[in-house]
């Protein structure tokens, strides 16, 4: 039971934060490209989805799942973005990245003068707290590496 | 419990097999005067809501039909363009109707191409060693289930959320393929699958995988 890693994104696509806390395998391109294509893949599935879909949709995509992880994902009505992997056994993470970004992400980064919204998130306060957070939730757990 | 549509993807990516069990269509058709208080632009050929959702017309909803005849892409059946048609207060009160816009051949042929390349992305960002491509995607009302064979094949199953039994009923599909298409002597691999046996017995395992609600492994 383990958080692999955190990005948030916001609108226009820029990755303003990304932490890892047990990921075995990193994915063979630069950090950057990285996010880019992790936020191509995201819009793209969204895109997708509301083609896709038979019914007309409320929230959209809420997550996807492989044989070796489940990518949840959260995005809030000002088009930041919340993207979280988490090995199997984590079937619902939505309300958890509903409480990082209305606990953490508006108390720490919105609600603090000196940082400025679209830049990367560069609080160590809000590092910390969100560390002190993933590490305290029920499902999270370090493995013997 | 209800199962959509069935997506049978080829290596290279290409669609070659498409069917649709169950398309709910919410419309609604209703009688407007002029000025139109909704607002309609052309997109991808078609008319759609950009503003003004009301009364079960959502922004998105393509224009279906005007006056009872069905549209045609851009234009009413006659011709008129249908933004034009719109501007005149002459052709009021004017009935149209309203729905999710039915998805062509073409764009289902772009999507599941598009899906065979989000799978392997998803495989390409995994934090974990040895992960497949995306074998589930959950959305508020559907969720997509993939298999992807040895040989490179996907049969990709669009459900409800609370269906179960949809891995067993993939597995199924797998051996459906080998049995009536693999095993036809005119079918070619990796073509559009056109054998009417597969149809057939496609369609009554989709229905004792709705039926059951979960689809039995004696089956």
């Amino acid at each position: 039971m383990t958080v692999h890693n955190l990005y948030i994104f916001d609108r226009n696509g820029n990755c303003l934060f990304y932490n890892e806390w047990n990921r075995k395998k990193q994915a063979g391109i630069s950090k950057e490209e990285e996010f880019k294509l992790m936020y191509g893949m995201l819009f793209s599935i969204r895109s997708f989805v509301s083609k896709m879909s038979p019914l007309d949709m409320k929230e959209g995509f809420l997550s996807f799942q492989t044989s070796k992880y489940r990518l949840h994902y959260y995005e809030t009505p000002s088009g930041l973005k919340f993207v979280m992997n988490t090995d199997l056994s984590v079937t619902n993470a939505r309300d958890t990245l509903q409480h990082i970004y209305s606990n953490l992400y508006v108390e720490y980064i919105v609600k603090n003068p000196v940082c400025v919204l679209g830049h990367s998130l560069d609080s160590e306060l809000f590092s910390s707290r969100l560390d002190a957070f993933i590490r305290a939730l029920p499902y999270y757990s370090p493995r013997a590496a | 419990m209800v199962i959509f549509s069935v997506y049978v993807v080829n290596k290279a990516g290409g669609l070659i097999y498409q069917y649709d069990n169950y398309v709910p269509r919410a419309e609604a058709e209703k009688t407007f005067s002029h000025p139109l208080d909704l607002v309609l632009k052309h997109h991808d050929e078609k008319v759609v809501v950009s503003f003004g959702q009301r009364d079960g017309i959502r922004v998105g909803h393509a224009v279906l039909s005007i006056n009872g005849v069905d549209v045609m892409g851009k234009n009413t059946a006659d011709g008129k363009d249908i933004l034009e048609y719109l501007k005149d207060p002459s052709n009021y009160p004017v009935s149209i109707r309203f729905g999710r816009a039915r998805l062509s051949s073409n764009e289902k042929l772009m999507l599941a191409s598009m899906f065979h390349s989000l799978f392997a992305i998803g495989s390409q960002l995994s934090p974990e060693v040895g992960s497949s491509g995306i074998e589930m995607l959950e959305t508020d009302v559907f969720k997509l289930h993939c298999f992807q064979t040895l040989t490179g094949i996907k049969f990709i199953v669009l459900a409800d959320p609370r269906q179960s039994g949809i891995d067993a009923l993939l597995r199924k599909i797998y051996e459906i393929y080998s049995d009536f298409a693999l095993k036809n002597p005119f079918y070619s691999l990796e073509m559009p699958i056109r054998c009417e046996l597969f149809d057939q017995n496609l369609k009554s395992a989709l229905e004792i995988a709705e039926k059951a609600g979960n689809f039995g492994a004696g089956s």
